[in-house]
């Protein structure tokens, strides 16, 4: 047996057996839609209508369609591509990171928080497409032969380091996700009735039999994709830091960038975590399996990348100052008290002061509190990216050529659009996927669910139940 | 060919794991255990081997370093050669993200596609499951039977007396 300390809240509430976990967890993979999540599909169907229509403005009549000019060339869509990317972190965080510290409440939330991390990224990634402005040439950026140019890509560049990072990343995380899902899938197929469903998840499962030997190089592969993945996240946002900090721009051109955007990153993406899981376990009726101990988890981790967040900003202004440097103090003092002062105490506000608000148990455990400020969060790592990126660049070394941005209805469209293609992903992948992780809740089940699982246990010797095969645990 | 297996069904992982011990101490040869999810000690008594996965993780992460220090020398150090930002030519600190990056890529993707092969993984429509079970709350151990030469009812009572809910026969067509 593996020892559970008794002052640990329980992991999984209600008293639930195995097939309770099975059945809870399939029900809304085989029940006809509901109404609530028609509905929210139908909304998110409307956001990816406004991206189409966005995306086919761009890329018809150009990237003059955005509100960039000379001065500010990077605005809404490299701001909206590392706000994405960061929301995506907290899914590898929590299915990679918590695996090798062995934090088992990540078992019933790593699922949802990976599919999360997919979506993000795909969404991160079509603003850097889109971009390019013919998009249609963006296998362009991979190193091909000389024929497609006169030239290799530059492996000097973080830009083309990015391709590697987020591509590998995507991958990556895919691979990971899918290992985990196909346990599950073989759970749904063993279960289908209809013969459309059991084709697809017999197909989607890969064969799965749950086999001993099956499953022990499954926790392996994990295992090892764990270890692969964790430095990989952080070399990620590492890179995307790097985008800003190899150029020499006041403001950008910093060293702290790197742990600085990774613990943003991590920030953002617990809140975007907990906002969707908050609806989610309301939504399909998961409270047993996603309990106020998980969310009271999450929030401790967004007290504590949210202080580190707030000691960077600090930081950087004080560096700025130290470095006597004038420009660089110039576009701090500018960042605070120039015209975008309002982006930059928005910043502040939501992810300096609000998040330290869940010292606070009782905020800590409230769930409206926690929604509302998972929300504000987002809103305040939305303006971070905002105010690194254009407060950086509107007012550059000769005054003659200082402008402001302000976005057109076509860049508010794009990034409201990736919120709702975001939505749909999320939204489907509800309604056909398994959103608990069901074979790993099962397996920490009778260590953490606070109850002796007696009701699986009727006409069997309890006095075999020693814990003598386990002294090497 | 066809072959015949006993099942014997279990639904409490520590009963699960004692049987496995008393039953292969008494020299009965067990097939396979299939359970719903991983079930720590199981390899053990059971007697896997570690994985050996690791290994090729290893060694597809190191052919994805070479490959990517190679790839990025042999283009920007000799196959046309620029001066970039007044780099040298071959510029090994920016190379390093890159060829990191390509590490992790080909060591995941070897060790996976690896797993596919060696565990039979594949997208298919055929499904070989001994009992439905076993993928939901069911603990199912499957021991192999040799026409004329296995005592059915011995078996059955060295299933049953070491905590098997159920014991079953399953013919499998091959």
């Amino acid at each position: 047996m593996q020892h559970v300390s008794p002052i640990r809240e329980p992991l999984v509430t209600g008293g639930k057996t195995y097939h309770d976990i099975t059945e809870d967890v399939c029900r809304q993979v085989e029940a006809k839609p509901n109404a609530r999540w028609a509905a929210g599909l139908a909304v998110a169907l409307v956001g990816l209508a406004i991206f189409v229509y966005s995306v086919y403005r761009t890329l018809w009549f150009g990237i003059g369609e955005w509100g960039l000019n000379r001065t500010v060339g990077w605005a809404w869509d490299i701001t909206n591509f590392v706000w994405w990317v960061g929301i995506g972190h907290a899914g590898t965080l929590i299915s990679a990171i918590l695996l090798l510290f062995r934090q088992k409440w990540r078992t019933s939330i790593n699922r949802a928080a990976e599919a999360m991390t997919i979506f993000a990224v795909i969404c991160a990634a079509m603003f850097p497409v889109l971009h390019m402005g013919r998009p249609w040439l963006a296998y362009w950026v991979f190193p091909l032969p000389n024929t497609f140019g006169s030239l290799w890509v530059n492996f000097n560049s973080p830009l083309l380091w990015d391709v590697f990072a987020i591509s590998t990343y995507f991958s990556v995380s895919l691979v990971f996700w899918y290992i985990g899902l196909i346990p599950d899938f073989a759970t749904i197929r063993d279960r289908a009735t209809g013969p459309i469903a059991r084709r697809a998840y017999a197909f989607l499962s890969f064969g799965w039999t749950g086999s001993a030997k099956a499953w022990s190089r499954y926790e392996t592969v994990s295992l090892i994709l764990a270890g692969l993945a964790t430095p990989l996240v952080l070399s990620v946002h590492t890179i995307v830091s790097m985008d800003f900090a190899t150029s020499v721009i006041p403001g950008w051109h910093t060293t702290i960038f790197p742990p600085y955007f990774v613990a943003g990153a991590i920030f953002s993406g617990f809140a975007m975590v907990l906002t969707l899981m908050i609806i989610t376990r309301k939504l399909f009726k998961l409270e047993d399996y996603i309990t106020l101990e998980h969310v009271e988890s999450m929030n401790k981790v967004i007290i504590l990348t949210g202080s580190i967040v707030g000691v960077a900003y600090t930081t950087e202004f004080f560096i700025a100052w130290y470095s006597q440097v004038e420009y660089e103090q110039y576009a701090f003092i500018n960042r605070a008290f120039g015209p975008y002062w309002w982006a930059y105490w928005s910043m502040m506000t939501c992810n300096v002061i609000t998040p330290q608000l869940f010292w606070f148990r009782g905020i800590r455990r409230s769930l409206t509190a926690t929604f509302i400020i998972s929300i504000f969060v987002n809103i305040g790592m939305w303006f971070e990216r905002f105010v690194i990126i254009v407060t950086s660049l509107h007012r550059d070394y000769l005054p003659s050529s200082w402008a402001m941005f302000s976005p057109t209805i076509i860049d508010i469209g794009i990034y409201v659009g990736t919120i709702g293609l975001f939505f749909t992903l999320f939204l489907l992948f509800c309604k056909f996927f398994p959103v608990v992780n069901m074979a790993e809740v099962k397996a920490i089940l009778k260590s953490s669910s606070g109850v002796a699982n007696t009701n699986t246990m009727h006409s069997t010797d309890k006095g075999l139940n020693t814990n003598t095969h386990h002294s090497n645990e | 060919m066809n072959k015949k297996f006993v099942l014997g069904i279990y639904d409490d992982e520590d009963v699960l794991l004692h049987a496995i011990e008393n039953i292969r101490a008494a020299g009965t040869n067990i097939h396979d255990v299939f359970s719903p999810y991983p079930i720590h000690g199981i390899d053990d008594v059971l007697g896997i081997k570690r994985s050996r996965l690791p290994i090729v993780a290893f060694f597809c992460g190191l052919f994805g370093t070479s490959f990517a220090l190679w790839m990025q020398i042999w283009m920007l150090g000799f196959d046309w050669p620029m001066i970039i930002g007044g780099k040298p030519h071959i510029a090994l600190p920016s190379f390093i993200p890159v060829t990191f990056e390509l590490t992790v890529l080909c060591a995941a993707f070897g060790m996976v596609i690896t797993f596919f092969i060696v565990t039979r993984l594949k997208p298919s429509l055929k499904v070989n499951v001994f009992d439905k079970r076993s993928t939901d709350d069911k603990f199912v151990m499957a021991i192999e039977v040799n026409e004329g030469v296995t005592d059915m009812n011995a078996l059955n009572n060295l299933l049953r007396s070491n905590g098997a809910i159920e014991v079953n026969e399953k013919e499998v067509i091959r």
